[in-house]
């Protein structure tokens, strides 16, 4: 055992501390979404020309080729400096990745540079209305035209969807088949007719997430991802790599919350009471088993290849922290937290949707049982 | 950053299990012929410095042999035997030390470790063995060479268990730091309750693969698998904080105190919570005596309670937070 970074490690969070110091991406535009997105998009740009924008992307990609523990220590630096993600997450976390793994060469050529630039953003077109939990019921179709794919169906929590050039889009290409047989990976132009974004408003009373209707989008047969009828595995590689770095964020999100709620408590003596001490403390505990949880998920990764049970308990346990965090905040805050536009207010409701975003957790529950403990599949 | 065991640490792992998987077990397992065999292999004194008799290991390799001691329910004096060495080796004065410490570690004497102050049942207390004392909030220490105890019997009747009679006043005061001790302690009963955890959950995923009910096996609802993933979280949880504290005692211990109490916080919490789950989720069966349940239940009970619970713990942990913050991207 050895708790500790290495002298390299090290190294790459000083340096990187030393880059944040002097490269803020100042206030945070409040109220106003094209605002806020064009705030995190400057931020990109700005990562990118001080060449972090991919840390974890190979070199030969124009990336930093950083292991995972310095990809997870940039995330925890983000969070430290409250930085935002970067404005196009999807493209850099999921999008990049899945296409290293499965792109041709002209693929790549084409489309990871300005991934790292931000000059293209990505979206997610997986989930579908009736395909949430259930991924593999997906319906959206793609005929074959010619030399394109003419693509019919609607996706739904498609994120940052009204800034997109490219969608991540997962279609049945094969009429008849169930399940994930039949699934074909495309990358989706949205900047055409048949393509449809409709912000869809949730109970923060903000859209972060769009409806996306497709009426006979075309998609050229050179945008098709890891071949035909190859969707759904190619679609498992975006969900890999989908909590990785993330939960580093997170994590960190949550500890300055904590900070945040702790210092309140102990402003208006609350913090006095035992009741509430004990919830801060147990939030406190929980906070610090996550982020031990998420280190040591990531340390077998590194020497292992494949992830603990660890990686499937830290979503869930982070869900649950944050929900029980934000509600012990109503508590230690008062009113405030209950009027419209606080940021307590924010957290609040926006918490609701952790445990659904993501995978939920029941779903979750499911993975634990039968991968991690080899129970029967659930009937 | 390295979570796995050192190659030695996993040789001890491994020697343990073995050995206990073919001696506990049973309300009638012979715990006096197992001390025997685990003083010969110099088990009591695994943490004790090698100049007093021990093997000069760390408080990982202790909470290591503790936690396949809690995951094999053992009939041994080792939990007692082993915090009392570890609190007389850090607060005691070099005579005691030099007087003490060989016998327990060759383990031809007993000892347990005793919070003064409260009337609390002590694990592996008995009125023939050493006991030792400890009022961290007072920063002081006592040990006691007999008479100080009094026999209880507990709901774990695999252990002797006791109450200390006597005041610190009445003891051999100990002249170091016991707040050091203290946080060690917690950190090895946390092991214990670790052991048990993993136990539980081991029992009961099997059993639910194997029961069958309407026709399935009961571990293809998913009430039970949710059931059985909270288990292994919980467990996980306990785990990681454990090791976390024992590598800080060894190698970071500016950060013991804060690690050792929220290790002990989530694995009382566990303790409790997983082996009440796995009768539970064996039904009918898990209620019985005849199953080996009952023994991981009682001996969480009783070290989850022992040296202050998940509520003490988290006390203690808005104490510690209150004031000041973990630095920024600092090491564990």
């Amino acid at each position: 055992m050895d708790l500790t970074f290495t002298e390299r490690e090290q190294a790459f969070r000083d340096e990187l501390r030393a880059w944040l110091a002097g490269h803020e991406p100042g206030p945070e535009p409040r109220g106003d979404e094209d605002a806020h997105y064009a705030w995190r998009r400057d931020w990109q740009r700005e990562l990118h020309e001080g060449g972090w924008a991919g840390v974890h992307w190979p070199v030969e990609y124009g990336g930093r080729g950083a292991t995972l523990t310095e990809s997870a220590i940039f995330f925890e630096e983000l969070g430290h400096a409250r930085a935002p993600l970067p404005a196009n997450a999807l493209g850099l976390l999921l999008g990049g990745p899945t296409l290293m793994v499965w792109g041709d060469e002209e693929q790549k050529e084409r489309f990871l540079a300005p991934i790292l630039s931000a000059e293209e953003i990505w979206c997610q077109g997986f989930s579908e209305p009736d395909a949430g939990s259930d991924l593999a019921a997906i319906k959206t179709r793609a005929v074959p035209d010619g030399d394109d794919w003419v693509v019919t169906g609607q996706k739904v929590w498609t994120s940052t969807a009204q800034y997109a050039k490219w969608c991540m889009l997962v279609a049945r290409t094969e009429p008849g088949s169930v399940k994930h047989k039949g699934l074909t990976y495309f990358l989706l132009d949205m900047e055409q007719d048949g393509v449809e974004v409709v912000p869809l408003k949730q109970i923060t009373g903000e859209s972060e997430f769009n409806e996306l209707f497709l009426d006979g989008a075309r998609i050229p047969a050179e945008n098709v991802i890891g071949g035909v009828g190859n969707g759904w595995k190619v679609a498992l590689t975006t969900l890999m790599n989908e909590r990785a770095g993330l939960a580093f964020f997170l994590q960190v999100r949550l500890r300055q919350q904590l900070d945040r709620l702790i210092e309140a408590a102990a402003a208006n003596g609350t913090l006095e009471d035992a009741r509430t001490a004990d919830r801060l403390a147990d939030l406190h505990v929980r906070t610090e088993l996550l982020r031990l949880m998420a280190w040591k998920g990531l340390s077998t990764i590194e020497r292992y290849g494949q992830p603990g049970p660890e990686g499937s308990l830290t979503k869930w346990l982070w869900s649950e922290t944050n929900q029980l965090l934000v509600q012990t905040a109503v508590d230690v805050v008062g009113d405030e937290a209950l009027e419209a536009g606080t940021s307590w207010s924010f957290e609040l409701l926006r918490a609701r949707g952790n445990s659904i975003e993501g995978g939920t957790t029941e779903i979750l529950k499911n993975i634990v049982a039968e991968r991690v403990l080899g129970l029967p599949r659930a009937r | 950053m390295d979570f796995d065991f050192t190659d030695e640490q996993q040789a001890i792992r491994d020697t343990a299990r073995a050995l206990l998987a073919s001696r506990a077990g049973g309300e009638r397992a012979d715990g006096a012929e197992l001390w025997r065999e685990l003083c010969e292999l110099g088990w009591p004194g695994i943490a004790i410095p090698e100049r007093h008799g021990g093997q000069g290991l760390g408080l990982v390799e202790l909470a290591i042999l503790a936690e396949q001691l809690g995951s094999a329910c053992a009939q041994v004096p080792l939990l007692g035997t082993t915090l009392a060495a570890l609190t007389l080796d850090l607060a005691g004065s070099d005579e005691q030390c030099e007087r003490w410490l060989p016998p327990l570690a060759s383990g031809e004497l007993t000892g347990a470790l005793a919070f003064a102050g409260a009337a609390q049942l002590v694990p592996d207390a008995t009125p023939d063995g050493l006991a030792v004392a400890l009022d961290p909030a007072i920063f002081a220490g006592a040990l006691f060479e007999h008479g100080a105890i009094e026999r209880v019997e507990a709901i774990d009747p695999r252990r002797a268990h006791g109450r200390l009679l006597a005041g610190l006043r009445d003891g051999d005061p100990l002249p170091g730091d016991v707040t050091a001790a203290r946080d060690r302690a917690l950190v090895v009963v946390a092991a214990e309750l670790v052991g048990l955890c993993r136990r539980a959950l081991d029992l009961t995923v099997s059993y639910v693969k194997e029961r069958r009910q309407f026709g399935v096996p009961v571990g293809s609802f998913q009430a039970v698998q949710h059931a059985a993933a909270q288990m292994l979280r919980d467990t996980e949880a306990a785990a990681v904080a454990t090791y976390h504290a024992a590598w800080c005692a060894d190698a970071a211990p500016e950060g013991l105190p804060l690690a050792a109490a929220m290790a002990k916080a989530a694995a009382s919490d566990a303790g409790r919570s997983v082996t009440s789950a796995a009768i539970q989720l064996h039904g009918g069966i898990g209620f019985t005596w005849e199953a080996d349940l009952h023994w991981l239940f009682k001996r969480a009970q009783v070290d989850a309670a022992y040296l202050g619970g998940g509520g003490a713990q988290r006390a203690r942990v808005a104490g510690l937070i209150a004031p000041r913050r973990q630095p920024a991207g600092a090491a564990a």
